[in-house]
């Protein structure tokens, strides 16, 4: 299995996300902050509507022609002096790494922030190969300590009060205690100087990989990107097979709408472009590089009414536009991706019967599709992965009858009118006042939280047929 | 069985099963409006749902049988067709077409019904001109209202001025909804299949609906008014929910 289910289900994380009074509002701030970054720094660019089209049809260009592109990346970074991998899954990747590091003797890894290097579970592998590991994003290191993982794709720690961090900082790594995040960061800072002078293999993601010239391009805003590709003496860049763009030019595209979508910045305070190791003369940069290409579910959703997802570039936009991720935050998904992306990518990778539940977690209220900066049209491929679930027998019983009763009245209009003559006597006879305020299972969970309406005495169509009739009547002057 | 030559001045109305069934004041609101503009309206008689509920389930055998129904039933003329509501209009313009494509005879009939399918406030805001011109301040009624925009009239079919255009024009005195573009968290089945993540982001909409200091929250599609209905009927709040039409009424 390419991504692993957790053994807690989808409602019970639900249910555990709803009752964290702190978690909802922290979500809820980040939320709107973001959101109103993102929509201040579009505001500001211009012709920032063209540049999303162009954006979505590199991308677009680019997922068409994959294969093509692929091989040129990899002839190009062999060409710059790396080395290039293929991962058909998780485990290879994890091997491939492991045995990256093992082969340069190393015991110690630094990492920069990668959601793939968290979707293939790398950390595990290398700790378990005896090699310590440490991430050297200040919240993913948070997250590491606390032995968690990131609840949002961009803000890993945002589910946490600065007290947390400190706390978990105080306890795990022996910083003293503050709840100061300027101390906390100058702390890290410290101890993070000691692991990139002795770390032995730097690992990192990739934002893009550059087809035309095996640049690996990445973008943090603490340094510790560029420090963790330079200072090992082994770099590894871990990417998803998707990530690429044809040219420079058309990075130059991707990053005017990455950071401004993701935090409202221009562009991120480190933009690194890395095209191999160290040649002879520079000063500095790593002896080897090394690049992983992770499919691990990727090249099964090319072709298919889901390969839309894979423009998605990470900015994490459509968490921050969600509803529903504002109310259960990113752990309730169960997935490294969470949100709307992750809504889509999970069932995507992982197969629709694992996670059914995500696609239904959803009421397709399509912000997700007005703010990404590529215009993925996720609310379509969620339909998609509900008919898909439909088709597999994954719908609950009481859906599948209901819906297919419905069909039955609704194309028949005559059964139609008596089946809503019949449900508004009923509705009516058990309400009080025009209200429901409690339906049966499998519809009691709408009366949990508000009252269902009584269906009207008279429906519409008859209301207007007498209303006319009468007026017929006037008009003929009986 | 179209008619070649539609009368001038004819519509037809589509008034979705929300309204047949819950609220059916909003159909006769609906028809008063577009009577007052001279238009005669026919309602096509036999029509049910428009199949979205099954749709969005993932159920499109069920769906599509419902969108041919519903063809069937539009196409008898080829006046422009009412539809009050976002949801039921998105499901006929956008939908329709996608869900039926290749079938030889419903994929061009689907294609032509969306080509005359107009949401309530979008067909008098954009087709018919109403509300360019806003109310002067002494024809105001002094209720106060706000306005939410719901999910697939503002996304799904792009209309984001007509609504607010209209009120204003009405006379209303049309106030803030803060976040108003976020969803109520109806989304159809969802609200039952998923009823926690819903009625928290219900209740995000109630406080802010609340908050706005309005007595009448409006909206374009009877399907949200009747969850935000319903929650504003268990906290016992006082304020009223009306689709559009009642309030343009004359």
């Amino acid at each position: 299995m390419s991504l692993p289910v957790p053994n807690v289900t989808f409602y019970e994380r639900v249910e555990d996300a709803l009752a964290n009074d702190y978690q909802r509002g922290a979500f809820d701030r980040a939320s709107s902050r973001f959101q109103a970054l993102r929509r201040n720094a579009l505001d500001a660019l211009p012709a920032a509507e063209d540049i999303r089209d162009r954006a979505r049809a590199i991308r677009a260009h680019t997922i068409g022609k994959l294969d093509v592109y692929l091989a040129q990346f990899a002839d190009a970074v062999e060409a710059n002096g790396g080395h290039v991998h293929w991962a058909a899954d998780a485990e290879t990747a994890r091997r491939i790494v492991v045995d990256i590091a093992t082969a340069a003797g190393a015991t110690l890894a630094v990492k920069s922030k990668s959601m793939v290097t968290e979707e293939i579970h790398l950390n595990e592998a290398l700790e378990a190969a005896g090699v310590r590991t440490v991430e050297s994003d200040l919240g993913e290191y948070i997250i590491q300590l606390a032995g968690e993982t990131p609840s949002h794709i961009i803000t890993p720690v945002i589910h946490k009060t600065k007290e947390q961090c400190g706390q978990i900082l105080h306890e795990k790594a022996g910083v003293p205690l503050t709840d100061e995040p300027a101390e906390m960061t100058a702390a890290v800072r410290e101890k993070m100087r000691e692991v990139f002078l002795s770390a032995d293999v730097g690992i990192s993601g990739a934002n893009f990989g550059v087809a035309e010239t095996g640049t690996i391009c990445l973008v943090t805003n603490e340094g510790n990107g560029r420090m963790t590709t330079t200072l090992p003496r082994v770099h590894v860049a871990v990417m998803g097979i998707e990530r690429l763009v044809p040219t420079l030019a058309d990075l130059s595209v991707m990053l005017q709408v990455l950071a401004r979508s993701a935090t409202g910045q221009k562009i991120t305070v480190y933009t690194n472009l890395v095209s191999g190791p160290r040649r002879p003369g520079e000063p500095d940069g790593p002896d080897e590089m090394h690049v992983v290409l992770v499919d691990n579910g990727r090249s099964r959703v090319l072709g298919t009414q889901m390969a839309e997802i894979l423009y998605c570039i990470r900015c994490g936009a459509c968490l921050n536009a969600c509803p529903v991720y504002r109310e259960i935050g990113g752990h309730a998904y169960g997935s490294v991706y969470p949100g709307p992306v992750g809504a889509v990518l999970t069932p995507a990778l992982g197969g629709v019967e694992n996670w059914s539940e995500l696609p239904q977690a959803s009421s397709l209220c399509g912000a997700c599709r007005e703010v990404c900066p590529v215009r993925i049209d996720i609310p379509r491929m969620l339909l998609e992965l509900r008919h898909e679930a439909d088709g597999a027998g994954q719908s609950p019983a009481w859906a599948g009858m209901g819906l297919a009763a419905f069909r039955t009245a609704a194309t028949r209009p005559g059964l139609f009118r008596a089946a809503v003559s019949l449900s508004s006597a009923g509705s009516r006879a058990l309400g009080r006042g025009g209200w429901l305020g409690k339906l049966p299972p499998p519809l009691s969970g709408w009366t949990d939280t508000r009252d269902f309406p009584a269906l009207a005495e008279k429906p519409f169509s008859q209301q207007l047929r007498e209303r006319r009739a009468e007026k017929g009547k006037d008009e003929d002057g009986t | 069985m179209s008619d070649p030559s539609p009368a001038p001045g004819r519509v037809q109305l589509f008034v979705t099963c929300m309204i047949e069934a819950v609220r059916p004041e909003a159909g006769l609101a609906v028809v008063d409006v577009l009577e007052a503009l001279g238009l005669t309206v026919d309602y096509p008689e036999d029509q049910t749902c428009c199949g979205q509920p099954a749709f969005n389930a993932g159920s499109w055998d069920d769906a599509a049988a419902m969108a041919r129904h519903t063809l069937d039933v539009l196409s008898r003329s080829d006046a422009p067709i009412i539809i009050p509501s976002g949801s039921c209009g998105d499901m006929v313009r956008h939908h329709y077409p996608r869900l039926l494509e290749g079938d030889p005879v419903y994929g061009p009939l689907a294609a032509a019904v969306a080509e005359r399918a107009f949401e309530f406030s979008e067909f008098l805001y954009d087709v018919l001109g109403v509300g360019r011109e806003a109310a002067s301040p002494a024809e105001t009624t002094g209720e106060k209202v706000t306005n939410h925009p719901s999910c697939h009239l503002l996304r799904g079919m792009g209309v984001r001025e007509a609504p607010r255009a209209l009120l204003s024009a009405a006379g209303v005195e049309l106030v803030e909804l803060p976040n108003a573009e976020e969803c109520c968290g109806f989304g159809g089945l969802f609200a039952v299949k998923m009823s926690d993540i819903s009625g928290a982001m219900l209740q995000r909409k109630l406080d802010a609906i609340e908050d706005s200091g309005a007595s009448t929250v409006v909206s374009c599609d009877v399907s949200c008014l009747i969850h935000i209905a319903g929650g504003l009927h268990r906290r016992g709040s006082a304020v009223q929910t009306k689709h559009i039409a009642e309030v343009l009424r004359p």
